[in-house]
């Protein structure tokens, strides 16, 4: 393991964490709102009498102020959150959004399940594409003719375009959990086009290799060769696929949320955080509700150096 | 010939199977624009039964399929409900303009990586170095964030105007100043697109080049003394563009979907936020045509560049044949 995978694998590890955290790190539920204080700056801590504290939030011009006569320390461990103010006081490290919610907790929540489409989602393709995609290469002839055309198909809408075309025709106005759900099954099972058909040609290498024909000649059955053999040989694309995937499907839900079309409020997802910035005026004047977009940075840097480290040592 | 006609077959075959697929998927999956009006209380069922009836939906599917298709090859999409007009001119106009946004786009990262690469190719060291993070960097930064911030940029600095693609006072301008409106509100998103291709094409340009500058018949060249420019464009490049031609097809799926985010965020009114605003208020016909639609562009490319291969390589012509 280089340093560089062991740096890419730390740098995932935490931000997962984070985001399964949510229900401690962040200080306030995702739909806890303070209809008071909309568009709230990140707050400033300060040092007071050994505490740290934050200020009372006082309306001033189109923002807010500080207001020093009132102070709110700081609290940890309590409540079962890590950290946190008591009311009225409030702490908005990242900002607050239209509704006075707190950028910083939606933004963790919102993790959860930006992060795990993607995971989920591409765990669904691979394994579909792992199927078919065996199946085709071990078995050839007409099967892998059969599915060779109908992964042309697939690979013949821009994908943005396939998974909007089938998103189309399901139903609009459904649930939090629904439209994840959907989501999920969506880009996963549109998905299993590129690595069936990577795992494919593998197999088919693989079906020629003299280990194969040895083991096929003292009789092993396909179910046999596939999992002893075959598998073990397949296993090294899977891997580069999947980090290829997993980002680009975290993106996918973020698309897709951002245009309205997949998780909706008030679940927080990346995207749909990322939809209120989507007014530009809005945005000059609160640049952080960027945050969502920020987040996606260190997430695709993770799973590129991934990417990388693996599609070298294929090639080397 | 042969070649030629097979690819045009086999593209035209694709296109015939994905409206097929398209058309059957809008007809039998649950909710479409009249189950939306039949949930609105405020309309009695038989209106919504007879607007139905009207639109024919009551005929067999395949009878729907055939004659759908026949108008579609006539050039006429079928009539869009959220509208209530025909879908053929607005959306002949949406495509002209992600045409315009994309080809331009296309364009301006060809004619950057290009040079990039080559030159990125002929480096060792810290330059070579310096040049691939530079690329992670732009590949790291989503294209519906770089678009966002692009657009808060030009608001606040007003350098560039935002939104749409003509100023709303268009209509009293010279056709030249229209053009040069338009070609100055086409900076932002195809400058946003041309910065997402880039990283990808820098990355293949300079491994193109580096094959091919190790391959033997270009070591023999620069053994003749041939020199160094001659070397570059008549005996490398030709070779390296070889890949890139197959890039430019696949990479076309992509930029057809980054367009449709950007086209959204910035008000590009091309065929993205017309599809992203069908889907929205269920205008079936829109949504229809502008999925096949984009799939007709991407196989065209596809085929494009499948025959520009075929004209330029000769391992193809004669392993084919």
């Amino acid at each position: 393991m280089t340093s560089r995978v062991r740096w890419a694998l730390g740098l995932l590890a935490a931000i997962h964490a984070a985001a399964l955290g949510a229900g401690m790190l962040a200080p306030y539920g995702y739909d806890d709102q303070h209809r008071d204080y909309p568009y709230a700056a990140p707050m400033r801590l300060h040092w007071q009498a050994r505490r740290i504290v934050v200020y009372g939030l006082a309306p001033e011009g189109t923002g807010y102020g500080e207001d020093a006569t009132r102070q709110y320390p700081v609290r940890f461990f309590v409540h079962g959150r890590l950290f946190g103010v008591d009311a009225p006081g409030v702490f908005y490290a990242l900002g607050s959004d239209g509704y006075g919610r707190d950028v910083f907790s939606r933004l963790l929540y919102g993790a959860r399940i930006s992060l795990l489409t993607g995971l989920v989602a591409a765990t669904l393709s691979l394994g579909i594409g792992w199927i078919l995609g065996t199946i085709a290469g071990f078995h050839g002839g007409w099967i892998d003719q059969i599915l060779m055309r109908i992964s042309e198909f697939f690979l013949a809408l821009p994908w943005l375009y396939l998974i909007l075309g089938v998103r189309a025709f399901l139903p609009l106005r459904i649930g939090p959990v629904e439209s994840f759900l959907l989501l999920i099954g969506i880009i996963g099972g549109l998905g299993w086009v590129r690595p069936a058909r990577l795992i494919r040609g593998v197999v088919l290498g693989a079906r020629e290799q003299h280990f194969v024909a040895a083991a096929r000649g003292f009789g092993a059955g396909p179910v046999y060769l596939i999992r002893k053999h075959i598998l073990p040989l397949t296993l090294g694309v899977t891997l580069a696929q999947a980090t290829i995937l997993i980002p680009q499907y975290i993106m996918a839900e973020v698309s897709l949320s951002f245009l309205g079309l997949g998780v909706g409020e008030p679940a927080p997802s990346w995207g749909n955080m990322l939809a209120e910035a989507r007014q530009y005026h809005s945005l000059v004047l609160h640049p952080w509700l960027l945050a969502p977009g920020l987040a996606a940075i260190p997430v695709l840097l993770g799973y590129l150096l991934l990417a990388d480290t693996l599609t070298q040592r294929r090639e080397s | 010939m042969r070649f030629a006609a097979g690819r045009l077959l086999h593209g035209a075959l694709l296109l015939l199977a994905v409206s097929f697929a398209a058309f059957a998927f809008a007809q039998f999956a649950p909710g479409d624009y009249y189950s939306d009006l039949a949930a609105n209380p405020t309309i009695a069922p038989e209106t919504v039964e007879a607007l139905r009836q009207q639109a024919g939906l009551h005929r067999p599917f395949l009878t729907r399929y055939v004659d759908w298709l026949a108008s579609a090859a006539r050039g006429d999409f079928g009539v869009s409900l959220a509208y209530g007009g025909p879908v053929a001119p607005l959306i002949a106009e949406r495509i002209r303009n992600t045409l315009l946004l994309t080809g331009t786009a296309t364009v301006v990262a060809w004619l950057l990586a290009a040079p990039i690469g080559i030159w990125a190719a002929t480096r060792r060291g810290f330059t070579d170095m310096a040049l691939r993070v530079a690329m992670a960097v732009l590949l790291l930064i989503p294209d519906l964030l770089l678009a966002i911030v692009l657009l808060a940029v030009a608001v606040q600095t007003g350098w560039f105007p935002a939104g749409g693609m003509q100023s709303p006072d268009a209509g009293s301008m010279s056709a030249i100043e229209r053009l040069r409106d338009t070609a100055w509100r086409l900076v932002l998103p195809a400058s946003v697109l041309a910065i997402g291709m880039l990283p990808v094409l820098v990355r293949h340009v300079r491994a193109a080049m580096q094959e091919t500058m190790n391959a033997p018949f270009a070591l023999a060249a620069r053994a003749h003394g041939i020199p160094a420019r001659r070397r570059l464009f008549r005996h490398i490049l030709p070779v390296a563009a070889n890949p890139l031609i197959g890039l430019f097809g696949l990479s076309l799926g992509a930029l057809l979907s980054a367009s449709l985010l950007v086209e959204v965020v910035m008000g590009w009114p091309g065929l993205g936020p017309f599809l992203v605003d069908a889907i929205l208020s269920r205008d079936i016909a829109v949504v229809l045509s502008a999925v096949v639609l984009s799939a007709a562009f991407l196989i065209a490319g596809n085929t494009a560049a499948d025959l520009l291969l075929y004209r330029i390589d000769p391992r193809i012509r004669r392993g084919r044949g």
